[in-house]
C-alpha cells in the first residue's frame, strides 16, 4: 500500500471520529436537556443555589452564599488552605 | 486538476517516507503533541459543559435571598424581617429558610442540612442525597444519627434518596423537618438562616434589592443573577488557572516544536540541497514541508480532541476528579452533559494546528531559496 493511501485511511477514520463527536453531542442533547430540566426541578423544589462540586468548606460548597470575604478570608487575594479555594475567584462584588 | 492531485499525492508519499525514516522521533513528537491537545481540549470541554449546566439549572434557584450580616459575617435572621420585606411592592412571595452544615466526624465529610420548603417530613425522617447514601452505604429504611448541639444523638430514618442523576446539586443534602433541624443545631424558634423572595416582574429585582438594603440596613440581598455570575466566573477562573498551570508545559512543547520545525538540521539541509540538485523546484520543497507539518499537527489535533471528548463525556472527566475533589470526601458522581461550543473547537484548531504548520514552512523557504551547492556544503 502506498504511504499516502495509508495516511488517507488514517485521516478518514480519525476525521469520522471527530465528526462523530459532534453527531454524538447532538444526539445526546435532547436527553441531556430533559435530565437538566429534572435537575432544575430539584433546584427549584429545595431552593438550592449552588453546585455540590466542592463540599470541603462552607464557602466552597456555597460560593454564591459565602460571607463577603470568605473564599479569601484573610484578605481578598490570600492563598487558601483548601486546594479548591485557590481555584475560586474572589466574590463578584469585590471585583467590581 | 487530476495532475495537481497526483502531484500532491506523490509529495505526500515522499513526505511520509521521509517521516518514517525517523519513526521513533516523529511518533514521539505526535504523542506529545496529541497529549497537549488532549489536556487543553479536556479542560475546555469540561469547563464549558459545567458552565452551561450551571447556567441552566441555577436559573431555577431563588430570585432573591436575604441574609443578615452580623459583625461582618452571615448571622441568623429573625422571622419578623419577613413582614417589612413582604410588603415591598413587586414581591409576590416570601419564605424563611433553615439550612446549615453538619460535619460528620466518622466520615470526615460535610453535609448540607436543610429544611425542605413546601414539604412536611416527620421528626425522625430524612431525605438524603445520593452522595451521602453511596459513601455511608445507607439505603431507604436505614437509620442515620447526627450529634446534636447539646451532645446527644438524634436518629433519622432514611425515607427517600434524592434522584441520583441530580448529584451535581444534591450529593450532600440531608433534608429534615424544621423541628429536627432546631433540635440538632439548637436554633431558637423565630430565627432562620435566610429569607427567600419571589418577584413578580424580573426587571424589578434590582430595585427591590435596593429597597431591602434601605429598609433593613443589616441585610444583604443576593440576586439570582449574582449566583449565575458567580458560576460564570468560577468556571472561567478555573479554566484560566488550569491554562496558567499548563502554560509551562505548553511553552516547553512550543519551544520543542519550534526547534523541531524551525531549526533545520544539517541532514535536512543536505536533503533539500539534493532535492534541488535533482530538479525539485522551491515550490515543491515548500509543499513537501507543508504536508509534513500539516500531517503531524492535524493528526495530533484530531487524536487529542477525540480522546478529550471521550474522557470528558464518557469517562466523567476522571483525570480531573482529584483536582476538583480537593480535600472533600463527598464528591458528586456525575457525567457532564455533552455541550460543545464549535467556536472553542475552532479556536483550539487555530492555536494548535496553524502555528506548527507555519513554523515548518518558513525555515524551509529560507533553505530552499539558496543555492543547492551552498546548502550541501
Amino acid at each position: 500500500m502506498r504511504p499516502s493511501t495509508a495516511a488517507f485511511l488514517f485521516f478518514a477514520i480519525v476525521s469520522s471520529l471527530f465528526a462523530l463527536t459532534f453527531i454524538d453531542a447532538m444526539l445526546r442533547q435532547p436527553a441531556a436537556v430533559a435530565s437538566m430540566a429534572q435537575r432544575a426541578r430539584v433546584v427549584s423544589d429545595y431552593g438550592l443555589t449552588d453546585l455540590a462540586l466542592f463540599t470541603e468548606a462552607r464557602y466552597t460548597r456555597h460560593p454564591s452564599q459565602a460571607d463577603l470575604h470568605s473564599a479569601f478570608q484573610d484578605h481578598p487575594v490570600a492563598f487558601e488552605h483548601f486546594p479548591s479555594g485557590s481555584m475560586i475567584p474572589p466574590p463578584a462584588g469585590l471585583r467590581r | 486538476m487530476i495532475d495537481f492531485f497526483r502531484r500532491q499525492r506523490y509529495l505526500v508519499d515522499f513526505t511520509l517516507s521521509s517521516l518514517l525514516r525517523r519513526k521513533g522521533k516523529h511518533l514521539g513528537m505526535l504523542l506529545v503533541y496529541s497529549l497537549v491537545v488532549f489536556v487543553l481540549a479536556s479542560v475546555m470541554l469540561f469547563s464549558h459543559a459545567l458552565q452551561r449546566e450551571a447556567g441552566v439549572i441555577l436559573q431555577s434557584s431563588p430570585e432573591i435571598i436575604v441574609q443578615r450580616v452580623v459583625a461582618g459575617r452571615h448571622g441568623l435572621i429573625p422571622g419578623n424581617y419577613l413582614e417589612p420585606v413582604g410588603r415591598l411592592r413587586g414581591v409576590s412571595a416570601t419564605q424563611a429558610r433553615l439550612w446549615g452544615y453538619f460535619y460528620d466526624a466518622a466520615l470526615k465529610a460535610n453535609y448540607t442540612v436543610m429544611v425542605p420548603p413546601d414539604r412536611q417530613l416527620g421528626h425522625d425522617e430524612v431525605v438524603i442525597g445520593n452522595g451521602i447514601a453511596r459513601i455511608r452505604g445507607v439505603d431507604i429504611g436505614d437509620y442515620m444519627t447526627l450529634r446534636a448541639h447539646d451532645g446527644g444523638g438524634i436518629s433519622f430514618r432514611v425515607t427517600e434518596i434524592v434522584w441520583p442523576e441530580s448529584e451535581l446539586v444534591s450529593a450532600d443534602l440531608f433534608l429534615i423537618s424544621e423541628h429536627a433541624f432546631r433540635s440538632v443545631f439548637g436554633i431558637p424558634e423565630g430565627q432562620f438562616t435566610d429569607l427567600v423572595l419571589s418577584v413578580r416582574n424580573p426587571r424589578e429585582v434590582g430595585k427591590i434589592a435596593e429597597k431591602i438594603s434601605i429598609k433593613l440596613p443589616d441585610a444583604r440581598p443576593i440576586l439570582r443573577d449574582e449566583v449565575l455570575r458567580t458560576y460564570g466566573s468560577v468556571f472561567s477562573w478555573r479554566q484560566g488557572i488550569v491554562f496558567v498551570l499548563l502554560s509551562g508545559a505548553v511553552l516547553a512543547f512550543v519551544i520543542f516544536a519550534w526547534d523541531k520545525a524551525a531549526g533545520l538540521s544539517a541532514e535536512e539541509k543536505r536533503e533539500i540541497g539534493i532535492l534541488k540538485a535533482v530538479g525539485w523546484e522551491t515550490g515543491d520543497v515548500l509543499r513537501m514541508k507543508f504536508w509534513e507539518g500539516a500531517i503531524i499537527s492535524l493528526a495530533a489535533f484530531l487524536l487529542g480532541y477525540v480522546a478529550a471528548y471521550a474522557h470528558v463525556f464518557y469517562g466523567s472527566a476522571g483525570l480531573f476528579e482529584p483536582v476538583l475533589k480537593g480535600w472533600a470526601v463527598l464528591y458528586p458522581d456525575f457525567r457532564p452533559s455533552p455541550f460543545v461550543d464549535p467556536l472553542q473547537v475552532i479556536s483550539l484548531f487555530v492555536f494548535t494546528v496553524l502555528p506548527y504548520t507555519i513554523a515548518t514552512i518558513i525555515p524551509i523557504w529560507r533553505a530552499a531559496i539558496t543555492d543547492p551547492d551552498a546548502v550541501m556544503r
